[in-house]
């Protein structure tokens, strides 16, 4: 007559999980957003393809650290691989085809990614901060060492990018960049989502929570930290392949430290864990950035520091409680 | 997926129609409005190492275009200065935007050899010309038919210092140089010409580009015993690495100090201290040059900027003289070819002296100085002694 009790909780948590992976309409709403970016901001396509990149760069930080609870100061490490391997498939011809290349790089990426994960695995944040800038630092500099390969201080020069699909050649207004870059965004974000709401996202959320008792319960720890740092790192290679592509042009630049420390940034405008932190925040900070570098091009990081240490002090929740509060008026009436 | 793929396709392919006629109709607001109006885009390094680069350059050509009025055969100009922190990723992104959005005539300044490097691509797609205020590398100008150069070439003055210091009685030296192509242009140069004079590199050093700690290589060198050391630093980092050489001794050791004058840089040397007294190096421009021009030029600088106009200043400045001259030759007119074919073989007075653009290969064309620091009323300037004329880029006449 009833099924056995195991059965129920199965399909009552299979529908929590159907439940917080639905669609909601804010969600929607923002790539509707997005898409009209496109139609109605031509002029601006060169710094939202810019944009779009860094987006995809910090939703890749958030997966580690929203996710897992693993920090890192040094995920250029990645992005900056890809960047060079994208480069060095267009130079030299190996890989032609843009999205292929862009595959690619992320594999090459996520090799990288699986093998320094076994050194993040290890010790607390702390260790973790040292031992993820370390390993970018180190990247930069074989990058520059090699400078026969890479073009070293000078960057890789004399990368010329095929059209994407065979089809759309890169054009100096950035339309193909921008679709390009948005189109691999939302793909990439659609399979994240699928990730974080699976069983094994809601396995990776446990670990975060309490990596003991995670482990009294079954979830091999180790393994479920390896597979997600991989993802990221694959996910951060594909957006430094993306800037190169875009960009026909790499330099030593990609693995700077700024660069992962700006990824931070962007998370902690944008917030954790929830996936489109690293896309609002990547929109708030650059066009931030751009705003205050064409007002005043001499101190312009003078302002940028001041209302990054007053988004701080004020802080997110408070925002979004006031967001809360100003929707709850609304309704009111 | 496939789904989703021809979905994109479809939207590519309908968005850019969309945007091609916009574009259409954007270019057409462009020619009416670009007849009134000149716009040049000086891209610089305004924060960051190479801040003072930005500094020099961007208060040059404002002195300039308050000196000269900033209507030419016409043309309203309108200057637009943008940092890029000498990262050629930044410089890239935003050339392309300064000629896509703000559709400037002109792409100028470029702090650091990559960032022009970067750029010129730009300039030949879009046929905008990219003067090279700063950068000082001599590959630059073979990058795109519409790049010139109002600076200079590492290899015009490093030749020289070779040949000088043979003749002064240098015999080993070794060489210490920034890791980047105007390093690598330098020291190349420099021993080329040195082992040509009879003299002998005992060793070459590298120092990473940013953030450079010169003490360990300092150390090697002195280890060496040489005559002299040689030094390329970008402009910026002289100031560090004459407090180094002082801090370890090198002066007392008679070690001397050669090189081209990026070292000896006007903006620092104020206040690099005593132990860079005696130093010698060449290079096309000293505050000190006797000429009426140039003591015009550093009192007007002096007083709008409260400090002494450097080679980078003087590099800006006659960028806006270029500019200008090109648009009163073509009467206002803004085709890229017209304009880089005005400024070819183009000659004038400088500051720096008598200079002018090779007509084939749109480089400079100027006067190398000798020179010794030396103090002048209390102040340390590099006084000039010795004149060679007209020297071109030797890596292009090389290559010929």
């Amino acid at each position: 007559m009833s099924a056995s009790p195991p059965g129920v909780l199965a399909a009552a948590l299979a529908e929590r999980l159907g439940q917080r992976a639905r669609w909601r309409p804010i969600e929607i709403a923002f790539w509707v957003a997005a898409v009209a970016s496109v139609f109605l901001l031509p002029g601006k396509h060169i710094i939202l393809a810019e944009i779009a990149i860094l987006a995809l760069f910090a939703l890749s930080l958030d997966l580690i650290l929203g996710y897992a609870g693993i920090i890192s100061l040094g995920h250029a490490a990645f992005f900056g691989f890809g960047a060079y391997c994208a480069g060095l498939f267009a130079k030299h011809h190996l890989i032609n085809e843009p999205v292929l290349a862009l595959g690619a790089a992320g594999l090459a990426a996520a090799a990288l990614g699986f093998v320094t994960s076994f050194l993040v695995l290890r010790g607390s944040d702390l260790t973790r901060l040292m031992v993820t800038l370390g390993v970018a630092l180190m990247l930069r500099e074989i990058a520059n060492r090699f400078d026969e390969l890479t073009g070293g201080a000078d960057g890789l020069q004399g990368v010329g990018i095929a059209p994407v699909l065979g089809s759309f050649a890169f054009d100096i207004t950035g339309h193909v960049a921008y679709v390009y870059a948005l189109a691999v965004l939302a793909i990439l974000l659609v399979l994240a989502r699928r990730l974080v709401h699976s069983p094994f996202g809601l396995s990776l959320r446990s670990v975060k929570g309490n990596a003991l008792r995670a482990s009294a319960i079954g979830i091999p720890v180790n393994a479920r930290l390896v597979a997600i740092y991989t993802v990221a790192a694959a996910y951060a290679g594909i957006a430094g392949a993306l800037l190169t592509q875009t960009t026909a042009f790499c330099s030593l630049d990609v693995f700077s430290f700024e660069r992962s420390a700006d990824l931070l940034l962007v998370l902690i405008i944008g917030g954790t864990g929830y996936l489109y932190g690293g896309l609002i925040g990547a929109v708030i900070f650059k066009l931030m950035q751009d705003w205050l570098a064409t007002m005043t091009p001499q101190y312009w990081q003078f302002w940028i520091g001041l209302l990054l240490v007053a988004i701080v002090l004020v802080g997110r929740e408070r925002m979004s409680r006031w967001l809360d509060a100003a929707r709850g008026l609304v309704r009111l009436r | 997926m496939p789904a989703c793929c021809s979905s994109i396709q479809g939207e590519i392919m309908q968005r850019t129609r969309t945007v091609a006629i916009l574009a259409a109709v954007a270019a057409a607001f462009a020619l009416g409005s670009a007849q009134a109006q000149v716009k040049i885009g000086l891209i610089l390094p305004m924060t960051g190492q190479q801040a003072s680069t930005g500094k020099q350059i961007s208060a040059a050509a404002r002195l300039y275009m308050q000196q000269h009025g900033d209507t030419v055969a016409g043309k309203k100009i309108e200057l637009i200065v943008k940092d890029d922190g000498a990262v050629p990723d930044n410089t890239k992104r935003i050339a392309q935007e300064l000629i896509v959005n703000d559709k400037v005539n002109f792409i100028a300044g470029f702090g650091v050899t990559p960032a022009a490097l970067a750029a010129a691509p730009l300039a030949t797609q879009s046929k905008v010309p990219l003067i090279v205020m700063a950068a000082g590398t001599s590959i630059i100008t073979e990058r795109s038919p519409y790049i010139a150069r109002t600076s200079f070439t590492l290899a015009q003055s490093s030749t020289i210092v070779a040949d000088w210091a043979a003749k002064d009685g240098i015999k080993k030296v070794v060489t210490l140089v920034s890791d980047y192509a105007p390093g690598a242009d330098a020291q190349k140069s420099f021993t080329e010409a040195f082992a040509k004079a009879g003299g002998q590199v005992l060793a070459e050093l590298k120092v990473p580009l940013a953030a450079p700690d010169f003490a360990p290589f300092l150390q090697r060198a002195r280890d060496a015993s040489p005559d002299a050391i040689f030094i390329f630093v970008p402009s910026g980092q002289g100031g560090t690495f004459m407090k180094q050489y002082a801090e370890r001794g090198l002066d007392k050791a008679g070690i001397r100090v050669i090189g081209p004058g990026d070292v000896t840089d006007d903006d620092l040397l104020p206040n690099m201290g005593d132990a860079v007294l005696g130093t010698v190096t060449v290079h096309h421009y000293s505050a000190a040059h006797p000429s009426p021009m140039n003591k015009a030029f550093v009192a007007a600088f002096e007083n709008a900027n409260k400090f002494r106009p450097n080679f980078m200043a003087v590099g800006g400045y006659d960028g806006m003289h270029l500019i200008y001259e090109a648009l009163k030759k073509t009467s206002g007119g803004t085709d890229g070819d017209a304009l880089i074919g005005a400024m070819k073989g183009m000659k004038w007075e400088s500051p720096r002296g008598p200079m002018s653009i090779d007509p084939e290969t749109r480089d400079v064309i100027h006067n190398e100085y000798v020179r010794k620091v030396e103090k002048v009323g209390g102040q340390l300037y590099n006084v000039e002694f010795a004149t060679f004329e007209a020297v071109k880029d030797p890596v292009k006449a090389q290559k010929k």
